[in-house]
């Protein structure tokens, strides 16, 4: 007995192995390596470890003493595996911009000097005259950083390890994306639950010519529909001409490159997120509901407030977060059909994703955007299971 | 236990497939070139991918990218990378070089080096294209033509938006020399805090007028549609449409900025041999000297340069009345400085 049933949890055991394995590869494992890379450190360490010896003991004033210089000279000397060399460059370089020439130009005068003689560091570029460059290079040694996740929130360290204010915008392009995505949300809300009562509401041709409107954008390019509506939107687009033919607009109305255009484009291009959740929840419900409710003394507005949009909050509830969590991670359309002003946090992850190769700082946005992300997703949680809410 | 060892079986068969699947596509994988798409990689697969493939036999693979050295590092590091031969700009030349993400060039394969342009010859790469990035408008539209940087800036002579392209590289460029500082110096100037923000503040004048672009397509369906009067374009762009489109878009060749592009093999690359003899295809004068024909891109190689008809030669970044007034791109400069200027550029636009 208890052996056919220790076999029956095995084999249900193994059948969900799949979707164990598929989560940790392709969720947990990537996860943590965001994590783990946006707070590493101790590339500069690898290729420098003379020098990450002594440079501790320096107290970061002036110049370090004369040992902290040779042992540098040592490291470069020593020929040190090209990538790791770059990597520690590269982290170097984006601390203190103009690392990657001053390295370069050292590296190689230092291994054209004859061996065992003496090198002016100053003599071979006046840059290691300057306190700054040591002192990033003393903060680059340890194994772990916070640096990464201070910058992702506009803060820094000066150099007396205290925090800062740093010259950056992340919090406010992570304010307008939670903003933006917001406001998408509840467009998509207002406009997704009247046309899928009505969708649900209505029967034969009409109803597949409703959904096959939702659908069919689904199944469109994103560029090609946000291209679109840059026909659209333009000055000289089909908007604004028949405005202005109907003589409502003298002036064509400033529709795109701008926050009106990015939250037209997205809420068109989500609607379908908010449509399809909404519609089959109100399929599920009893269409003898509202009759009864208006046999019992409710009119029609009062049988929808009471009767039948409580029982379409669930769908409205995962649509919302379907839409909004889908809006948080948009690039491209703001790309396209945006200001200056409307561009969001994915962008500038990507500019550090694949525009300069710092993972660590792409990850600790990642990182800084789940957490927020998460932290309102608890909020909605507990909201959208409180009776209160429901009842109305 | 019957059911679970099926299950395990399978599980097996599967992996067993899996594996396969990959392993058999990694070996045999044909030659991966990989461009910036559009009616350029068009030309491209034309004159040197089609060809080339008909002279080895086998067949060669062609994708697009839009750049970026993380796209670089993460297919190199990853491994054995499924890319082999990538054109890229001169930052990612210098950043890829000097951190190890590209194979030797053998430039015994390519007639030697001075059969180039100076500035087309590195270790890890070979020049393909010089192109400009330039002022440009719709000279149907504009009747009295703007002609420098001072034009651009001027609202009031020229009213209208202007397109940029979105990021601090080409706008503090072209914000210095319209701030009147001699294009040769501009980025002696952009060397020292003082200058960059010079170009900041002189950027801060024509804020409210600018759209920012993003993708080189866009400036053009900018102009077409008279969004905005006087953008940033590609050279070659410009002379593309006004030739399959009957457009008639100008450029301003003084204060220019030209770039070269170049070929190089990704690191570990598993057809690195036919990569190389690839690249020497496509440096040959007698194919190189075709480009011009489909796209208004300067030719590397002295000899191809020499080759292309007079006609076309006009539209050409490398013809020396376009070469009057404009200057190379600086990649040490940027690769030195994009991340600390990209993080205040951003700082700038959200203020």
């Amino acid at each position: 007995m208890s052996g056919s049933s220790t076999r029956g949890r095995l084999s249900a055991l193994l059948l969900v192995a799949p979707l164990f394995l598929f989560l940790a590869a392709f969720f947990v494992w990537p996860l943590v390596m965001m994590i783990s890379v946006s707070v590493t450190d101790g590339t500069v360490r690898q290729v420098m470890p003379a020098t990450a010896e002594v440079i501790g003991d320096w107290d970061g004033t002036g110049l370090p003493p004369p040992e902290v210089q040779q042992a540098l000279i040592a490291d470069l000397r020593a020929p040190s595996e090209q990538m790791a060399f770059g990597d520690a460059v590269r982290r170097l370089n984006s601390e203190v911009s103009g690392f990657r020439t001053l390295l370069s130009r050292t590296a190689s005068a230092v291994r054209d000097a004859p061996a065992g003689q003496p090198v002016d560091l100053a003599a071979v570029d006046p840059r290691w005259g300057e306190g700054r460059y040591w002192q990033a290079l003393q903060r680059a040694m340890p194994n772990y950083t916070d640096r990464n996740l201070l910058a992702a929130v506009d803060l820094k360290r000066d150099t007396e390890g205290s925090i800062t204010a740093d010259a950056s915008a992340n919090r406010v392009i992570m304010l307008r994306t939670f903003t933006i995505a917001a406001l998408v949300t509840v467009l998509c809300a207002l406009i997704g639950l009247p046309y899928a009562m009505i969708a649900a509401a209505a029967t034969g041709w009409v109803r597949n010519v409703m959904l096959l409107a939702v659908l069919l954008p689904l199944w469109t390019s994103l560029l090609v529909r946000t291209a679109s509506w840059v026909i659209l939107l333009q000055n000289e687009g089909l908007i604004n001409k028949a405005l202005i033919a109907i003589g409502i607009v003298d002036q064509p109305l400033q529709l795109i490159f701008n926050r009106t255009g990015v939250v037209i484009a997205m809420t068109h291009v989500l609607l379908p997120f908010m449509v399809l959740p909404i519609y089959s929840v109100l399929l599920g419900i009893p269409r003898n509901l509202m009759p009864a409710a208006s046999s019992l003394g409710a009119n029609r507005l009062r049988a929808f407030w009471h009767v039948l949009l409580p029982m379409a909050l669930p769908g409205v509830a995962s649509g919302a977060l379907l839409v909004f969590m889908v809006a948080l991670g948009y690039y491209i359309t703001p790309a396209l059909v945006g200001g200056a002003e409307d561009q969001m946090i994915s962008s500038v992850i990507a500019f550090f994703a694949t525009g300069t190769a710092n993972w660590g700082m792409a990850g600790a946005l990642g990182l800084i955007l789940l957490v927020t992300t998460t932290a309102l997703y608890l909020v909605y949680g507990r909201l959208s299971r409180s009776p209160n809410m429901v009842g109305a | 236990m019957k059911a679970t060892s099926t299950l395990l079986r399978i599980g097996g068969a599967g992996l067993a497939l899996g594996l396969m699947m990959a392993g058999g596509t990694a070996s045999a994988r044909d030659l991966t070139v990989v461009s910036w798409g559009g009616n350029y990689q068009d030309a491209q697969k034309k004159i040197y991918f089609e060809p080339f493939s008909k002279k080895i036999g086998k067949p060669v693979l062609d994708e697009s990218w839009d750049g970026g050295i993380g796209v670089i590092a993460a297919k190199v590091k990853a491994g054995v990378p499924n890319w082999d031969v990538v054109q890229v700009e001169t930052e990612e030349l210098e950043l890829g070089c000097a951190d190890g993400f590209y194979e030797k060039i053998d430039w015994s394969k390519l007639g030697g080096k001075d059969k180039f342009l100076p500035a087309a010859v590195s270790d890890c790469g070979v020049g393909a294209i010089v192109w400009s990035t330039m002022l440009s408008y719709d000279a149907n539209r504009l009747k009295t033509p703007p002609t420098s940087w001072a034009d651009f800036w001027d609202v009031k002579k020229f009213p209208g938006k202007r397109g940029f392209r979105r990021g601090p590289k080409y706008s503090l460029e072209f914000a210095l020399m319209a701030d009147g500082v001699k294009p040769e110096e501009v980025y002696k100037v952009l060397g020292t805090p003082e200058g960059v923000d010079r170009a900041f503040k002189k950027l801060d004048e024509l804020k409210p007028h600018i759209v920012w672009w993003e993708a080189g397509a866009q400036p053009l369906s900018l102009l077409a549609s008279g969004e905005v009067v006087m953008s940033t374009a590609y050279n070659g762009r410009l002379a593309g449409i006004n030739k399959t489109e009957g457009k008639n878009f100008q450029g301003v060749w003084p204060g220019s900025i030209y770039a070269i592009d170049s070929w190089v093999i990704l690191k570990d690359s598993p057809n690195a041999k036919e990569a190389m003899d690839f690249i020497a295809f496509a440096s040959e004068p007698a194919n190189q000297s075709k480009l011009p024909d489909y796209i208004a891109y300067g030719l590397p190689n002295k000899e191809a340069a020499a080759m292309v008809p007079a006609a076309l030669q006009k539209d050409l970044p490398t013809t020396q009345a376009n070469l009057t007034g404009a200057i190379a791109l600086d990649g040490a400069f940027w690769v030195d400085n994009v991340e600390e200027l990209t993080k205040r550029f951003n700082a700038w636009l959200a203020k």
